[in-house]
């Protein structure tokens, strides 16, 4: 069993996020990196596939700039066999990623990919749709639970109202929800062993893709602030202003 | 000249505060409130392989240097204080004597358990007669066959209760019969046999998951096998594991002050009195922005310390440095968490008054601030030794 693991690179979510002034970004000094969470977990979900066939092999792939070793190194410090990375200069968008994605793994022919459902920077929520899509193979999202056995794949994930069972033969691509597992942290030996695994690099030029961005960001702005609460005396005061001023009722 | 934590570093850094997210406040102040040894977290910290940080590969460590352990010292002293940072504390550095001393023989059967948290080892130097001036101590090794028969006093032996194996100095010559004060000492690292030992825990100010404890030691026998190095060096031997444990002390202290911080910096934001936050006032914002200043500057002489440390070069003027600043900016950085949170900072439900009763600790141990401040006087500006 082999599986691709595609991981990304995002702030941490415990730190504060600042817009730049002219709304062309955020600000990224002091910013500390991670791995986004839902990768990070799509990681933990593929290595307990391994600790059940050892025979597998874990491969995390990132599209970015050389920085995003780092993220690699953490993935391979939890683990995993070996990284790629695909070298590219901002601005990226979705569809280039999941071209990227898909070249790579028409090379490396993984029998599963699993991946975060989205990453908590911008929350596109598209790569692995469109992963599934161009490499023609089935997809199963917002995975909570997932199971291998004789060539298939059975994933339950959560759906309004309850849980939905889908099952689809191999290769496919999964997304990992929250709640799938808790990820392990690095293990110190873990840590020195990674320094040793291969990480390799491709210039995004010799894929001879064409990446040419089909999105925009026009601009970013922070959520305007919580205006303070105000009392009201009775439930009837309540209604008339629901009604009178926020105009909800 | 380049201030970059390595890529190893950095990644230590990380993997330990994912590891401590799993051991919250409420882990650490239960434990503390209960008197109860952290085994869940010391185990973690085993089975992560931390506790081989510093030991070499060929014993089942991963051989780094003590920049590294001093780094993970710091993270763990952020998430859990000195409860979790002594729980692990002398399994991280205690044995540097075993390691550059000891006999093959006792260094293979030893130190794997050690870092795979098995062997539980105390540290039983100080006598409650001889403290800093260790050349005094009153507790004798006899030679008798084979074996050496040891009695004595030793106190604040920390983990006593959990350890099975302790590092025991003892004088096998008498203080009278040595030309030097300094001879005649022999260390030990000997089985915590309970029916020669008796271990008696002592009540302290703070710290309370990791118990310390005053040893009656009656006729334990302890097999030649179980000397470290040479006899009469033990002194020596020592000495080698004193400058690690300053630069330890001190990274331990700038984490426990860190966490002071920052539960300050993110209780003055959000508590509103008068109708702003209490951080606008310069009155709690300022003690707040000294304190994080001191603990910069404790971490960068601690960090530099031990990297001379790791360069095999001379560090004990900056491991006193270390331990003396990082020890104070603690101290006020704790005292002034207390401070902003007000009443509720006196609180056990707010934490920092655990981290102040806790690193009240750090200004007495392993070394007083004055004998640091003796030893910078003395020893780097050459001043005259005033004891």
């Amino acid at each position: 069993m082999k599986i691709l693991v595609p991981i990304k690179r995002v702030p941490d979510p415990a730190t504060t996020i600042r817009v730049l002034a002219d709304g062309s970004g955020i600000a990224t000094d002091n910013v500390k990196w991670v791995i986004n969470p839902f990768d990070e977990i799509a990681v933990e979900e593929a290595l307990r596939v391994k600790e059940k066939q050892p025979a597998s092999e874990v491969v995390v792939v990132a599209v970015g700039e050389p920085a995003w070793q780092e993220q690699l190194r953490t993935a391979l410090a939890m683990g995993a066999d070996r990284a790629v990375l695909v070298r590219i200069s901002p601005p990226v968008d979705t569809g280039a990623v999941a071209r990227i994605l898909a070249r790579v793994a028409a090379d490396e022919k993984p029998d599963l990919i699993i991946l975060g459902k989205q990453a908590i920077d911008d929350d596109s929520n598209q790569i692995g749709q469109m992963l599934a899509e161009l490499l023609g193979w089935p997809q199963a999202t917002f995975a909570s639970k997932v199971e291998l056995a004789d060539g298939r794949c059975t994933v339950v994930r959560e759906v309004d109202g309850g849980l939905e069972t889908l099952s689809f033969p191999l290769p496919g691509v999964i997304t990992t929800d929250l709640r799938l597992n808790e990820p392990r942290y690095a293990s110190l030996p873990g840590i020195m062993k990674a320094r040793k695994k291969e990480l390799k690099e491709i210039p995004v030029e010799t894929l001879g893709l064409n990446l040419a961005p089909l999105l925009k960001v026009r601009r970013l702005a922070s959520p305007s602030k919580r205006q303070a609460g105000r009392k009201v005396a009775s439930a009837a005061e309540l209604v008339s202003l629901l009604h009178s001023e926020a105009k909800v009722l | 000249m380049d201030f970059e934590l390595t890529a190893v570093q950095q990644e230590i850094v990380h993997g330990v505060r994912q590891l401590c997210k799993r051991f919250p406040d409420a882990y650490w102040r239960e434990h503390d409130a209960a008197h109860e040894f952290p085994h869940a977290f010391y185990h973690a910290v085993a089975e992560a392989g931390y506790l081989g940080v510093a030991i070499p590969g060929q014993y089942g460590g991963s051989g780094l240097g003590i920049a590294e352990a001093a780094l993970l010292m710091r993270e763990v002293a952020y998430a859990g204080a000195m409860n979790a940072a002594s729980s692990i504390h002398l399994s991280i550095f205690g044995l540097t004597p075993v390691v550059l001393h000891g006999a093959e023989e006792m260094k293979r059967k030893y130190l794997p358990e050690v870092v795979s948290g098995k062997l539980h080892a105390a540290f039983a130097v100080t006598e409650p007669d001889a403290g800093n001036d260790i050349t005094h101590i009153k507790t004798f090794a006899r030679r008798d066959g084979d074996y050496y028969v040891i009695n004595g006093r030793k106190i604040f032996t920390t983990k006593a209760q959990v350890a099975r194996k302790m590092l025991l100095l003892a004088r096998t010559i008498p203080l009278e019969n040595t030309s030097r004060k300094t001879d005649g000492l022999s260390l030990f690292f000997a089985d915590l046999d309970r029916a020669a030992v008796e271990v008696r825990e002592l009540e302290k100010l703070g710290r309370h998951a990791v118990d310390t404890n005053i040893l009656f030691i009656d006729n334990l026998r302890v097999p030649a096998t179980d000397l470290v190095g040479e006899e009469g060096r033990g002194f020596r031997y020592l000495l080698d594991g004193l400058n690690p444990e300053r630069i330890l002390v001190a990274a331990e202290a700038v984490g426990i002050g860190r966490a002071a911080v920052d539960r300050a910096v993110r209780y003055a934001k959000e508590r509103v009195v008068f109708g702003r936050p209490i951080g606008q006032n310069q009155a709690i914002a300022h003690p707040l922005a000294e304190a994080y200043a001191k603990l910069e500057v404790a971490d960068l002489i601690t960090i530099k310390a031990a990297w001379l440390f790791d360069q095999r070069k001379p560090c004990g003027a900056e491991a006193a440095v270390a331990k003396l600043l990082a020890a104070e900016a603690a101290f006020q950085a704790c005292d002034r968490a207390v401070q902003t949170l007000g009443g509720y900072g006196y609180m056990r439900e707010y934490d920092v008054e655990r981290y102040f009763r806790e690193c009240r600790m750090l200004k007495i141990a392993p070394l007083s601030q004055e004998m640091a401040l003796n030893m910078i006087s003395e020893h780097v500006l050459r001043l005259p030794r005033s004891y």
